[in-house]
């Protein structure tokens, strides 16, 4: 399976690789090269390179390229999907996954990757089992490591390991049991010139914190299921009990993880909760043009618009931007051609507006079509699938101490 | 200088491994681990480092195992000193340190140690600890790796371990088997059922590997559920099929599917909802090549689904939706919103989405998709722009009626002000026209005008080819075009010369008048030209062309070869063949096949044995356990959950019952929530089976509820459900067997005792009554051992002597086979041998069983049509009472009777002996009349029943 993996960032270092079998020279990287080149952006690189003797498999994730190397045949999907577990795995220990944080814990990303793998098949990915074999680094700990020379990494076989529920470790302890869960929804929707949706769907994850002592079994259950299209769930769930009683059961991993993620495509359902009026125009002549951008709020149902960011991508002969924005700060980046305009909180009573020229590179023809704008929005408090969030219960079937504390939470992002 | 630098610092690692103190041996250990990291050599530092293999420190004997693991092969001798170590921790109590030391030491890449390897790896698959086990499972392949020549002691092991019941292993076991041996499909069949039922908790990656597997032998396993789905498929069919009549017989048998093909299918499907892509795409080609086309859209949803994940994964899912949509667009046509391209989408992904748009298109939709397509035109992704435009040529070839508009549409193109844009759209334009070139003249004129204005050279080839094929549709203008090209003919581009003297051929065959001096100068420039291919080209063009004494007969057809119609260019989608390779894979996503590809094999046309994938022959319940063991003690034993008491019937029963119990023992223990849940329906079967095998001789329906549900899957279990009874009226009539007089002394009777025969199931038991009526002893009666008839014969013990005027009475099984044939068999004394025969009433050859009214009504419901034989009767007055007809039936039929709600309706129930056919009898009165009806599959006994019960129920007397 998995070979080999290089990691390289953005400027084209290798900055670690990990061989799982025999040594792979990291001259093989040469094709990767070649493809990212011809690519242009990091982004169109192909996710499956061929090479004559091996295949690479490639992601691109905080501005670092995971590559592996595969020899025989597997499925692509896999690997793929076990290089965003490896990324998230370092994201959950060190908080980013970035070069620098990678290079300042070599020892542990290199104790990582051995448990995860053996032999290029995956062998522990659960967070909660890799959390017992090797612990995060703390300050604290690092302090007290070098000064006695203990080490990071567990003894025992994680008992999660060994039990039919991999992702909860066992002997959980607090005094203080508590479950949280985060409802975020996502409008993901497409306008067209006259503000008409054109395409509209609502897509939703259920985030929980579980801090349960022993063995707790819940159950989730939604007033509407029926709404809820698409689920996919974490491996705890029950499929059996979802499919005959549309209940969600399940012994949760301690800690923090993504129970489920469903996609709601009532598109009558969504309400958009902005409007936008723009006017960009490009002048025949003068090589210049004039931007006019006002965002008001259109049903929010009395909760406020937070995070409130327009984005957008400009042509390519735009040069500069000459704005006067009435609320928030915009910034726009000549190289990528991106303007974007961070407005914060929506105030009804005065509409943002953004207003102002823009210069063009002289002698190029003007623009033959409108950049298109990216609105993203938070909204708390609010599901916008409405009749699905404000039904969600929480049982406790065997709980054994005592009920929980604080039932739960809601939170929308929009 | 640097190089020293280098070595100082190695030095100084070497002293900091060699100290004391385990911190500084744990702090060089690091910085050597980021040395590897990196890329750079730390070889040299091999003896330093394994001297601390075996280390107390746990996290610096981990950093030692990843050194070894990437320098063992390079220092291979120095590596044979830890091995020791590794051997020592494969004894060590702790699983933990049990399973890293096979880790490391099948990781270490040293051919000497194979043997040693072997030896552990065959250790470590009989472990107790699941974990350990699984190490092992990985370690075959690397082993496997190492030295191929240990394949057939391999495959011992990867045999093994597939039996094993833990979810650790099987994901590991099953990717061993797929690197060492994936053609030894025969190791899967025993436990075909345990991974299906298994897969659920199965950790994801093994999910992946497992739904893979099982796919491949499913193919190779199972008949094709698509025959019905095949007729849409005209060609393949009438190769099949030479007549009209046969092919009719053959669509007439209906398809059942395999109960082993359905179960892979139906548990396979909650995976769908997994977090993995991996998964949910492995059960998405799963369902695509082996469910039925009416249930494939299931699928559908959750690979939409997967289109919200990261940018890799749209791209291999896009792959795969672009292969399934040109089969069948009917699945994604609801979600061709969902294909829509973003601004912010990669060029690879875009592409991707306007594929799958244009197979998605047809009649209803194709003016959406093109009002979307226009949208993307105007992208500033300009290699996008380009497949656009392609893809709005093969809607307009594909979709009749949007033909005319998208050729307008492209022509509006044409004065776009990319130039990309403009070339796409000729080089599309060309591509149509030659489908219907009369009607569309003033499109070529159009072109011939913008020809100066495009600087592209492929569009100008295009353009240049039009004029030439259909330069008769445009006799003024194509001559034109040839003299501006006479002009630039030099500064052109190979592809555009060429373009150039074929237009000069052209116009010279059909217009000679006009331009013959100027295709002569042409073909001049073309002769002394740079290019070989042009010269070349040019050359033969002006041989064919122009008549010369030398060219010969070819000039005559010169016009017939040039201007020969040409057929149109089929458009279509890259992703055409795509489906030769199994969906999911590194092969299908590259479009060539991988090394280690495995073929999916076609649907094989007759299903091979099923019964191979039966794991345990469970007996009939019918059977009696007399003898095997003490029922009260088995009683004691299910309800106990105690592990010693369950291996003590192990030893006393058969081996079947053992692997039942192992079963029940093992879900006792399992005390997860999640295997409750999904706990597989024939683990379930077992359980209860078992439960009634214990109990068999109280009578208690209230299990055979659930029971029920279990039927329809597996029908050789069907009968076990209901309990066999002890006969409800014995008769004490007896026959004769051997007269007195033909016996010469030997007189012989016998009657059906109507028990359950103690030496065979299929068995009829009998009493035999020897009697000697002679004058002397009679020596050593038997059955002769040589039986005239096939029937089988349990025979009685030969008695050694009879005595005169004494009687015996032995007892003999008979196996009737269901029928009333005569059993024939030769009675034999000493002396003398007599041919008897024994015919048994049909009403014997049943055994009673007890049933509720509920289930006996049920499967009466089952048994109709050809299964069911009634008859009416008058009944006889004294023979009306329930008591009365009871009586009457039971004498005749071994039958059970069954507690009836109604009073006018009696209900009896049996089975067949050998074969174990239900009999359901049925009584109904109607005062005078009486309806008999009788549901069994035995039609023959049936009839014969009814004929006996008609006589007996019509005659008065007892």
């Amino acid at each position: 399976m998995i070979h080999s993996l290089f990691l390289i960032n953005n400027a084209g270092d290798l900055f670690l690789e990990k061989h799982w079998k025999s040594v792979i020279s990291r001259s093989v990287c040469d094709y990767f090269f070649e493809a990212r080149e011809k690519a242009v952006e990091p982004d169109n690189v192909p996710p499956v390179i061929r090479t004559p003797h091996h295949y690479l498999i490639n992601i691109y994730r905080e501005k670092i390229f995971f590559v592996s190397v595969i020899q025989t045949e597997v499925p692509p999907l896999f690997v793929i999907e076990f290089l965003h577990r490896v990324a998230e795995t370092f994201q959950d220990y060190f908080g980013e996954c970035s070069e620098s944080t990678i290079k300042d814990n070599v020892v542990i990303v290199y104790e990582l990757l051995e448990e995860m793998l053996d032999n290029g098949f995956p062998l522990a990915t659960e967070s909660n089992i890799l959390k017992e074999l090797i612990r995060p680094p703390t300050i604290l700990r690092s302090m007290v490591n070098t000064i006695t020379g203990s080490s990071n990494v567990g003894e025992t076989l994680p008992t999660g390991q060994l039990s039919t529920i991999p992702w909860r470790r066992a002997g959980v302890k607090y005094t203080n049991n508590e479950a949280y869960f985060d409802v975020v929804e996502e409008i993901d929707a497409i306008l067209d010139k006259s503000g008409t949706t054109v395409f509209a769907e609502i897509q939703g994850v259920i985030d929980a914190c579980v801090k349960l002592s022993g063995m707790p079994d819940l159950t989730l259950s939604f007033m509407n299921p029926r709404l809820l299209d698409d689920v996919s769930f974490h491996p705890c769930v029950r499929y059996k009990r979802w499919e005959s009683e549309r209940v969600i059961s399940f012994v949760p991993p301690d800690g923090n993880f993504q129970l489920m993620s469903y996609h709601i495509s009532a598109q009558n359902l969504v309400a958009i909760p902005v409007y936008v009026k723009q006017n960009i125009s490009f002048f025949e002549t003068g090589s210049s043009g004039r931007l006019d951008i006002t965002v008001g709020p259109k049903q929010t149902m009395g909760k406020t618009v937070e995070g409130l960011v327009v984005t957008v991508h400009m042509p390519k002969v735009v040069l500069s931007a000459n704005l006067n924005a009435t609320q928030g700060t915009y910034n726009y980046d000549p190289v990528t051609k991106i303007l974007v305009w961070d407005i914060g909180k929506l105030n009804p009573q005065k509409l943002p507006n953004l207003k102002g020229s823009l210069s063009l590179q002289s002698g190029a023809p003007k623009p033959e079509e409108n950049p298109s704008l990216n609105i993203d929005l938070k909204i708390q408090q609010l599901a916008i699938s409405g009749r699905l969030g404000s039904f969600i219960s929480v049982g406790c079937d065997s709980l054994p101490a005592g009920p929980c504390d604080k039932a739960l939470l809601l939170l929308t992002l929009f | 200088m640097l190089n020293h630098c280098f070595l100082c610092r190695n030095e100084d690692l070497k002293e900091m491994l060699e100290s004391s103190k385990e911190s500084l041996k744990l702090e060089a250990m690091k910085r050597i681990v980021g040395l590897i990291a990196k890329g750079k050599n730390a070889s040299e530092l091999f003896p330093a480092v394994v001297k601390n293999v075996a280390s107390k420190n746990i996290e610096l004997k981990k950093l030692v195992y990843v050194y070894l693991v990437r320098y063992a092969e390079e220092q291979q001798d120095l590596a044979l000193l830890s091995i020791s170590t590794f051997q020592r921790a494969l004894k060590d109590p702790n699983q933990l340190i049990r399973a890293s030391a096979l880790r490391v030491l099948s990781s270490i890449r040293v051919p000497i140690i194979v043997p040693i390897m072997m030896l552990s790896i065959k250790e470590a698959s009989t472990d107790l600890s699941p974990y350990v086990r699984k190490t092992a499972a990985h370690a075959i392949q690397k082993l496997y790796s190492l030295d191929p020549d240990q394949k057939e002691h391999l495959i011992e092991v990867i045999e093994k371990l597939l039996k094993d019941k833990s979810t650790l292993v099987a994901g590991s076991v099953v990717m061993a088997f797929e690197e060492v041996c994936p053609d030894r499909i025969d190791l899967i069949h025993k436990n075909y059922r345990k991974l299906c039922n298994l897969l659920v908790d199965v950790e994801e990656w093994g999910q992946v590997v497992i739904i893979h597997m099982l796919t491949r032998y499913a193919r190779t396993q199972f008949v094709s559920p698509w025959r019905e789905d095949a007729v849409f498929d005209e060609n393949s069919e009438k190769a099949f099929y030479d007549s009209e009549e046969e092919r009719r017989v053959d669509q007439s048998k209906p398809y059942i599917m395999d109960p082993d093909h359905r179960l892979l299918l139906r548990n396979t499907k909650p995976l769908l909802q997994s977090r993995n892509t991996a998964v949910v795409m492995a059960v998405s080609q799963l369902y695509w090549h082996l469910a039925p086309k009416h249930e494939l859209s299931i699928i559908t949803k959750s690979l939409v689904r997967l289109l919200r994940s990261h940018r890799e994964v749209q791209y291999i899912v896009l792959q795969n939706i672009a292969t399934m949509s040109i089969q069948r667009k009917g699945m994604f046509e609801p979600f061709m919103k969902s294909f829509y391209v973003r601004s912010t989408d990669a060029t690879h992904i875009k592409t991707l989405k306007l594929e799958i748009l244009t197979n998605l298109a047809n009649e209803a939709n194709i003016s959406t998709i093109l009002r979307e397509f226009q949208t993307y035109v105007k992208s500033q992704d300009k290699a996008f722009a380009a497949a656009t435009i392609q893809a709005i040529g093969r809607c307009a070839t594909n979709i009749s009626e949007v033909t005319d508009t998208c050729l307008n549409g492209l022509v509006l193109l044409l004065s776009n002000r990319d130039e990309t844009v403009v070339a796409e759209s000729v080089v599309v334009i060309k591509k149509l026209l030659q489908t219907q070139p009369s009607q569309h003249s003033d499109i070529i004129k159009h072109m011939a005008k913008l020809f100066d204005n495009i600087t592209v050279s492929m569009a100008r080839a295009s353009i240049l080819w039009l004029m030439g094929e259909y330069c008769e549709h445009v006799p003024k203008i194509a001559p034109d075009v040839l003299r501006k090209m006479a002009k630039t003919f030099t500064s052109e581009e190979d592809i555009v010369k060429l373009q150039t003297v074929n237009l000069a051929a052209k116009l010279y065959l059909t217009n000679s008048k006009q331009t013959k001096l100027l295709t002569q100068y042409i073909l001049n420039l073309g002769k002394y030209d740079q290019s070989y291919d042009i010269r070349d080209r040019t050359r033969f063009i002006r041989q064919l062309i122009v008549p010369n004494e030398k060219s010969g007969a070819l000039s005559k057809y010169a016009r017939r070869i040039l201007m020969a119609p040409k057929p149109a260019p089929v458009l279509q989608s890259a992703f055409k063949d795509r489906d030769r390779f199994q969906l999911g894979t590194l092969s299908h996503s590259l479009n060539s096949q991988a090394n280690g590809y495995l073929e999916l094999s076609d649907w094989p046309a007759v299903a091979p044995d099923q019964s191979v994938r039966i794991v345990e022959v469970v007996e009939p319940a019918g059977a009696p356990v007399f003898g095997k063991s003490k029922p009260g003690k088995s009683d004691e034993k299910f309800y106990s959950d105690s592990e010693e008491e369950e291996e003590e019937e192990e030893e006393g029963s058969s081996s079947e019952d053992s692997s039942t119990l192992a079963c029940l023992s093992e879900e006792n223990s399992d005390d997860s929530n999640k295997s409750s849940s999904s706990q597989s329906d024939s683990e379930k079967k077992k359980k209860t089976l078992k439960n009634k095998k214990l109990q068999q001789q109280k009578p208690d329906s209230k299990d055979s509820h659930d029971l029920a549900l279990f039927l329809s899957q597996l029908h050789s279990f069907f009968l076990n459900q209901f309990l066999a009874s002890s006969p409800v009226f014995v008769p004490e009539t007896s026959r004769e067997l051997l007269h007195r007089m033909t016996g010469k002394g030997l007189s012989a009777q016998y009657r059906f005792t109507r028990q359950p025969c103690i030496y065979g199931n299929s068995m009829v038991s009998l009493q035999l009554t020897l009697s000697n009526s002679s004058d002397q002893a009679l020596e050593n009666i038997h059955i002769s051992e040589k039986s005239s008839t096939g029937r089988d014969i349990h025979r009685f013990n030969a008695s050694e002597r009879l005595e005169p005027q004494a009687s015996v009475t032995v007892s003999m099984g008979v196996d009737f086979n269901d029928s009333t044939q005569a059993a024939n068999f030769q009675l034999c004394t000493k002396e003398d041998e007599f041919s008897v025969s024994i015919q048994p009433a049909v009403g014997e050859l049943l055994l009673p069983i007890t049933m509720s009214e509920a289930d006996f009504t049920k499967e009466q419901s089952k048994l109709v049509g050809m299964n069911e034989s009634s008859a009416t009767i008058t009944m006889t007055p004294e023979n009306v009472s329930s008591q009365s007809v009871n009586r009457k039936v039971v004498s005749v039929a071994n039958l059970g009777v069954i507690p009836s709600s109604q009073e006018n309706i009696h209900r009896f129930a049996g089975k067949t002996v050998s074969s174990g056919c239900l009999v359901l009898v049925s009584v109904a009165l109607k005062d005078p009349d009486a309806v008999i009806t009788i549901n069994t599959e035995n039609t023959v006994m049936a009839s014969m029943l009814l004929r006996q019960f008609k006589t007996a129920l019509t005659n008065s007397g007892p």
